[in-house]
């Protein structure tokens, strides 16, 4: 057979009919695998929370988003119940500190706000180095097993701080403590707030409060 | 006979990496493992034995002028389903490798094999071809990776031979170039 010359209509309808049948033959294999994809995203999800809040594969996860209480973003709360009971708070949160950038990190608090437990969600650190940090690479994470905010300073020693940094990841470290110490105000304020609001809708009903929010707004812009 | 020497030809003497220099993007960057590196390697063979079969099958309908835009709609459309069925049935794997696999696109041994052998050659020999230099590239980047763990963090495959930080430079962006430089130079000596 010979070879197709290079003129302006052969050219046009070669490239048509390839992309078209790359779309096409795309889509079909997105079809396919969309719901395996989900699947494996979920129980991806589900397994980092289970981490951090042992015992939440066998309990209920209400998903919410929450403002950082810094602005810096959006911070997903996971709230694991287990028989109408709250085991615990699974964090996803984050830092832009990183050695490269940002950092995801999923942490689990009780009622109290002590850490359940942590771990490095994503990242793009050095392997070798800073990717000590997930639990899969190392244990330097286990000292922040059980501690309280509070006390337990997130700093690393270097900074002043209670956290043994990764030698030679100080880097690292500090991005780990300063997403959890975000998700750690953040819990705090709104499990305060949540406690406001329970006082609230138990005095009136949920129509009201919305009445008085707005009310509140045009006093502030008042 | 002719279609063995094609086989083996990706292997050392006209390596990919190690003589060709082709793909020195995800040589350099995936390479921190053996086991990295193999896997980046298969997705990679994969990728080059569908595009060569498939451009050498259409070789003759596409217009000299177009060549390149059809090849690289091919070989991205490969990349994309290997992304895809990698993402669906083997999410540890996808895991580990998934930044790096858009990057097979960029790849320019992938284009370089459907350009210099599989647009010139029937379809069976491309297979052989795209299977050769896949196995040469999985082959190169596994024993980069292998260096660069053995000596970044003294293990191999994962598995721990003492118990303590390696040669770190290895395992950093630095480690890569040592490593490849070595090998390439060691690769000369063998062919010589």
């Amino acid at each position: 057979m010979a070879k197709k010359e290079s003129t302006f209509l052969n050219m046009t309808l070669t490239l048509f009919v390839i992309t078209a049948l790359a779309g096409a033959a795309l889509s079909f294999v997105y079809t396919l695998t969309k719901e395996p994809i989900d699947q494996a995203k979920a129980a991806k999800l589900k397994n980092a929370i289970n981490v951090v809040v042992p015992g939440a594969d066998k309990g209920e996860i209400e998903e919410n988003s929450v403002a950082a209480v810094d602005g810096a973003g959006e911070l997903t709360f996971y709230n694991v119940k287990v028989n109408g009971e709250t085991l615990g708070t699974a964090v996803k949160t984050f830092s832009n500190n990183g050695f490269s950038g940002l950092i995801v990190v999923m942490v689990g608090f009780d009622s109290n706000g002590n850490i359940i437990d942590s771990n490095m969600l994503e990242h793009k650190e050095t392997p070798g180095l800073g990717d000590k940090t997930d639990k899969k690479v190392s244990n330097w994470n286990e000292q922040f097993k059980g501690k309280n905010p509070s006390e337990f300073i997130l700093k690393v020693k270097k900074d002043g701080g209670s956290v043994d940094a990764i030698t030679a990841a100080t880097i690292t470290s500090r991005a780990y403590c300063d997403a959890i110490q975000r998700a750690y105000d953040t819990f705090m304020k709104n499990a305060a707030g949540q406690n406001t609001e329970e006082v609230d809708t138990d005095a009136s009903d949920a129509d009201n409060t919305e009445t008085n929010e707005i009310v509140e707004s045009n006093q502030k812009e008042d | 006979m002719n279609n063995w020497k094609n086989f083996t030809k990706g292997f050392i003497k006209e390596n990919p990496v190690f003589i060709l220099l082709l793909g020195l993007c995800p040589t350099l960057g995936v390479t921190t493992s053996a086991i990295n590196g193999l896997g980046m390697g298969l997705a990679t063979t994969f990728v080059l034995v569908c595009a060569n079969v498939v451009v050498a099958l259409i070789k003759n309908l596409i217009p000299n002028k177009v060549r390149i835009p059809s090849f690289i709609v091919i070989i991205a459309s490969f990349v994309t389903i290997i992304d895809l069925v990698m993402a669906a049935y083997v999410p540890a794997l996808y895991e580990a490798l998934g930044l790096f696999i858009p990057l097979i696109v960029v790849n320019c041994a992938v284009l370089g094999r459907a350009e210099a052998f599989a647009s010139k050659n029937t379809v069976f020999s491309s297979l052989i071809d795209g299977l050769g230099m896949g196995l040469g590239f999985t082959f190169a980047l596994t024993l980069l990776g292998a260096v660069r763990e053995l000596l970044g963090s003294y293990a191999l495959f994962g598995y721990k031979f003492i118990q303590t930080d390696g040669i770190l430079v290895f395992v950093l962006a630095p480690g890569a170039f040592f490593g490849l430089a070595y090998l390439i130079a060691l690769m000369k000596k063998l062919n010589k």
